[in-house]
Formats: structure tokens, C-alpha cells, sequence
């Protein structure tokens, strides 16, 4: 109905905005209605992401017809995004930021550089950048999600870990266990939805590539290579953060710092 | 014993403090402490909570750091040993009997493992009769009680070799036959292998029938040292 009225792309792509803007914000009026107040928070993040995706699609139009190296600033520039998110999940270790952003480079950097080489991914910056983004998006939360179950195991197992400790044991093997259960919960999604891949969920990247024309078939297999390209990504990621992080949250006497909060309260009275 | 006093004095001390001090987050924790530990003694450490009992033995097991003074293990700074075999060295039984997931076993073997020595069943037997505790060897830490849990954190402590023991109420959880059972075991381990012990204890009582001197810590600060009687005497005539 929208394009009959609006030929252009420009315009209809302002169009297709304003109606699901529409939409958005009489559901937010339908919460106020039940008392659920999400009003303000919901006008903030769709301002939000309408400006940075309009951003994003500028400079992507800069860019793709620029050289193949700013393709790699700009997936250097979203890593170090995504480190400063996924970091944010263990506040308190100090170079958490640091960890985590070498993790994802490596993780999803090394990925997409090996398939670009392969030819998975073609040597262009329209396939380079958005794959390389999935996979930094994937290693992003593949990493908070490790990060977050292993301060959470940490805090919960401190009496254990000191236990192993004070029997004269190496921090490495006072938390490996702990290493391992946050590598697993992290793993869990991306495991999950490669399962339910094509039955629950038909990915946006298959939806764009049927939008634009590709073939169902390739669209769908392609799908599959970036899935599993995904779960590769972000565990390599996940599982460098975690091991990092590992490290951190002890001392250079072999103490453990990150310390469960009323422990904390126990001994400083 | 007093024969044995001075033999004891003319030796090195097997652990020294020097003025340690330990603050988190501005408080102090632990204020200018100093005393020295001799092969065969007991120490008793009382003061009321929250008065650095249990941080004082988080420091020289190294669990936790002075924030300055020294702590001399053997004649040896102790920031000269490694952690690891400090802490193998510095054998510390805590409060709640924390045992690692497993079977008894696999509880006595952790600490020597850690130093690449397997014990043997027949060794593992022997440390489990020590602490009372034979055929236990293969019973699942879920089927102990509170007093069999201890016991078997004592011996995986004394699996280490230690040559200090550093005991944290280690009755504290107890009913008053397992306490009386800890007691007379601890009395045979400390008789028969000479190991010196710093037994953290909030029993008076506990503190006169097992030690040979007396610490009190009130606040962070040790407030007196000295003979068993001496110091109980006066701490009783203030309380």
C-alpha cells in the first residue's frame, strides 16, 4: 500500500519508519494504560537506534565504496564498543575492558578474517561488514553471558576456592571448574538457536537475502554457514574472556579478590 | 615443662610476626601485631568477634595480605615462598568444614596432589585413624555430619605435612562429645608430631585445657600475651 504512494525508496523508507514508530508508541500508551510505565525508556531507545542505524546506513555509504581497509577500522571500531558492553558484566576486576576486547578480536576477528580468506565471506566490504558485525555482535554476548556466570560462580563458591587454596593449590585449579560452567552457559543460546535454525526462528539475515532477491535455498544455506560460524565465534571469544578474566581476580600472592558482598561485610567489621 | 620452655626458647621461632597490619577499606583489621610461635606450642587466640581472630590466620596462611610489618616463616620472609607451598606449609582448618565436592578421598589426597604426590589407600587410611575416622575413606562428603565433616578437614590438612597448624573454632560447630573427640585428637596429633598450632577458640575453657600461652586480640590489637594461667587469670577477673 505505502509503495503505491511513495515511489522513491527514500521516501518510502521514511514512511515504512513512521508507521512502526506508530505502532510502537501506541503500545507503549496501551502499557501506561495498565500502569506498566516503559513510556520514557522505550521513546529513548527507538530516538536511539533510529539515529545510529540512519548513522550507520550514512557511513555505510561512505564506506562501501571506499577502501577494503576501512571496512577493518570499522569492525575494529565495533569491537571496541562491544568489549566496553560486555565488560560492564564484571565491574569490579580490574582490565576486564582490556580482556575482553582482545577475546572478541581474536574470537570473531580471527573468524571472519579466516573465512574472508577461505571464501565463505567475500572480499567485499558489503558481505565483510555485516557478517564481521554478527560475529562481534555473537562474541559480545557470548562474553557477558561467560562473564556474568563466572562472577556469579565465583561469588557463589568463594569458601570453596579459598578451601582449594588454602590446601597449597594453584589459582588456576582452585576456579577451573567455575571456568568451565561459564563456558557452557554461554555456549547455551547460540547451541539453541542453531537447533531451532529454519523452525523457530528465520534469521534476518536469510529474510534480507530473500528480501533482495537470492534464492530461498542459498539464502537458508548461507544462514547455516553464518550460524555455525557464530557459534565458533563467540566460543572462541567467550571462552578467551573467561580464561582472562580467570586471572584477574586474583592477586600476585595467589589471594582471591572478587569476594561474595556479605563476605566482604564479615571482615571489615 | 618448663625444662621443655627453655629448650623451646633458645630455638628459632617456626613463625614470627613484626608489627603486622591489615586494612580493608580504611579499617584496620589487624593493629601492629607481633608474637613468635616455638616447635610444640599451642597458642590460643581469644577475643571477642569481629576482633581479628580469623584475619590473623588468613594472614599467615596468606590468604590475605598485611597491609605492612613482616611475617618471618622458618627465618624466611614469607613473601620470599611461593603461595602454594607457603599455604602447604601453614596447614589451616577453617570454621565451617568446607569439603570439595567427592568422596573423603579425594578430600585427603587434594592438598599432596597439588604437589604432584599421590597418597596411597593405605596412607589415606592412617590419616583417617588419626582423626578416628577409619573405613571412611570412601563415603561421600554428603552422608557426613557437621563433626565427621571437621575431622576430615583436619586431616586433609594434616595430609599436607604442615609445619604449622593454624585452627579457626575448629569446634565451634560441634556438640559437646565431638568437641571433646576434636580436643583429644588434636592433643595426640600436637604430642606426637610436634606440630606448633595457633587455635583461634571463643572458650576460655578450651583455651586452658589445650594451649601452653595465651594471645588475647580485642579490636585488631593484641591487648596481652603470655602463660596460660597468667593471662586467663586476668581475663576472667575482668569479665
Amino acid at each position: 500500500m505505502l509503495s503505491q504512494w511513495f515511489p522513491d525508496e527514500f521516501t518510502l523508507g521514511i514512511a515504512q519508519a513512521a508507521v512502526a514508530a506508530a505502532f510502537l508508541l501506541l503500545f507503549s500508551f496501551f502499557l501506561l494504560r495498565i500502569k506498566i510505565n516503559l513510556f520514557k525508556e522505550i521513546l529513548i531507545a527507538m530516538l536511539r537506534s533510529l539515529v545510529q542505524i540512519v548513522a550507520v546506513g550514512s557511513v555505510l555509504i561512505l564506506v562501501l565504496n571506499g577502501p577494503i581497509v576501512l571496512g577493518g577500522l570499522v569492525l575494529l571500531g565495533m569491537m571496541a564498543s562491544a568489549a566496553i558492553t560486555a565488560a560492564r558484566r564484571v565491574k569490579n576486576i580490574p582490565g576486564a575492558q582490556r580482556a575482553v576486547f582482545f577475546s572478541i578480536v581474536l574470537g570473531s576477528g580471527s573468524i571472519v578474517a579466516l573465512m574472508t580468506f577461505v571464501g565463505v565471506i567475500e572480499w567485499k566490504l558489503e558481505s565483510i561488514i555485516p557478517v564481521g558485525s554478527m560475529m562481534i555482535n555473537g562474541g559480545m554476548i557470548a562474553c557477558a553471558l561467560g562473564l556474568e556466570r563466572f562472577r556469579a560462580e565465583v561469588q557463589a563458591h568463594t569458601d570453596q576456592i579459598e578451601t582449594r587454596l588454602a590446601l597449597g593449590a594453584q589459582p588456576k585449579i582452585a576456579t577451573d571448574e567455575y571456568v568451565r560452567a561459564a563456558f557452557q552457559a554461554s555456549m547455551i543460546p547460540r547451541i539453541d538457536s542453531m537447533r531451532s535454525l529454519g523452525i523457530v526462528w528465520i534469521p534476518g539475515l536469510m529474510a534480507g537475502m530473500i528480501l533482495a532477491g537470492s534464492s530461498p535455498l542459498y539464502a537458508g544455506i548461507y544462514q547455516f554457514v553464518v550460524i555455525a560460524m557464530l557459534l565458533v565465534s563467540s566460543g572462541v571469544s567467550a571462552l578467551i574472556s573467561v580464561v582472562l578474566v580467570q586471572k584477574r581476580i586474583f592477586s600476585k600472592a595467589d589471594q582471591l579478590l572478587l569476594k561474595s558482598t556479605d563476605d566482604v561485610i564479615v571482615r571489615s567489621r | 615443662m618448663p625444662g621443655r620452655n627453655l629448650k623451646v626458647k633458645s630455638m628459632q621461632p617456626v613463625v614470627e610476626l613484626r608489627a603486622v597490619n591489615r586494612k580493608v577499606n580504611g579499617y584496620s583489621i589487624l593493629k601492629d601485631i607481633s608474637f613468635e610461635l616455638f616447635v610444640g606450642e599451642v597458642l590460643a587466640v581469644i577475643g571477642p568477634s569481629g576482633s581479628g581472630k580469623t584475619s590473623l590466620l588468613r594472614v599467615i596462611n596468606r590468604l590475605d595480605e598485611p597491609t605492612s610489618g613482616e611475617i618471618i616463616f622458618q627465618g624466611e620472609d614469607y613473601r620470599e615462598i611461593s603461595p602454594v607451598e607457603l599455604r602447604q606449609r601453614a596447614g589451616l582448618v577453617m570454621q565451617k568444614a568446607i569439603l570439595l565436592p567427592g568422596s573423603v578421598a579425594d578430600n585427603i589426597r587434594f592438598g599432596p596432589a597439588q604437589r604432584g604426590i599421590s597418597l596411597t589407600d593405605q596412607e589415606i587410611n592412617q590419616l583417617l585413624k588419626q582423626v578416628d575416622l577409619e573405613g571412611f575413606r570412601d563415603r561421600e562428603i554428603s552422608n557426613l555430619s557437621g563433626g565427621e565433616a571437621q575431622r576430615i578437614c583436619l586431616a586433609r590438612a594434616l595430609a599436607n605435612q604442615p609445619q604449622v597448624l593454624l585452627l579457626d573454632e575448629p569446634t565451634s560447630a560441634l556438640d559437646e562429645d565431638s568437641r571433646a573427640g576434636v580436643e583429644a585428637l588434636m592433643a595426640e596429633v600436637i604430642r606426637e608430631q610436634k606440630i606448633p598450632c595457633v587455635w583461634v577458640t571463643h572458650q576460655l575453657s578450651q583455651a586452658a585445657r589445650m594451649a601452653t600461652r595465651v594471645l588475647v586480640l580485642d579490636k585488631g590489637k593484641l591487648v596481652k600475651v603470655g602463660k596460660v594461667d597468667e593471662v586467663l587469670n586476668a581475663q576472667s577477673m575482668v569479665s
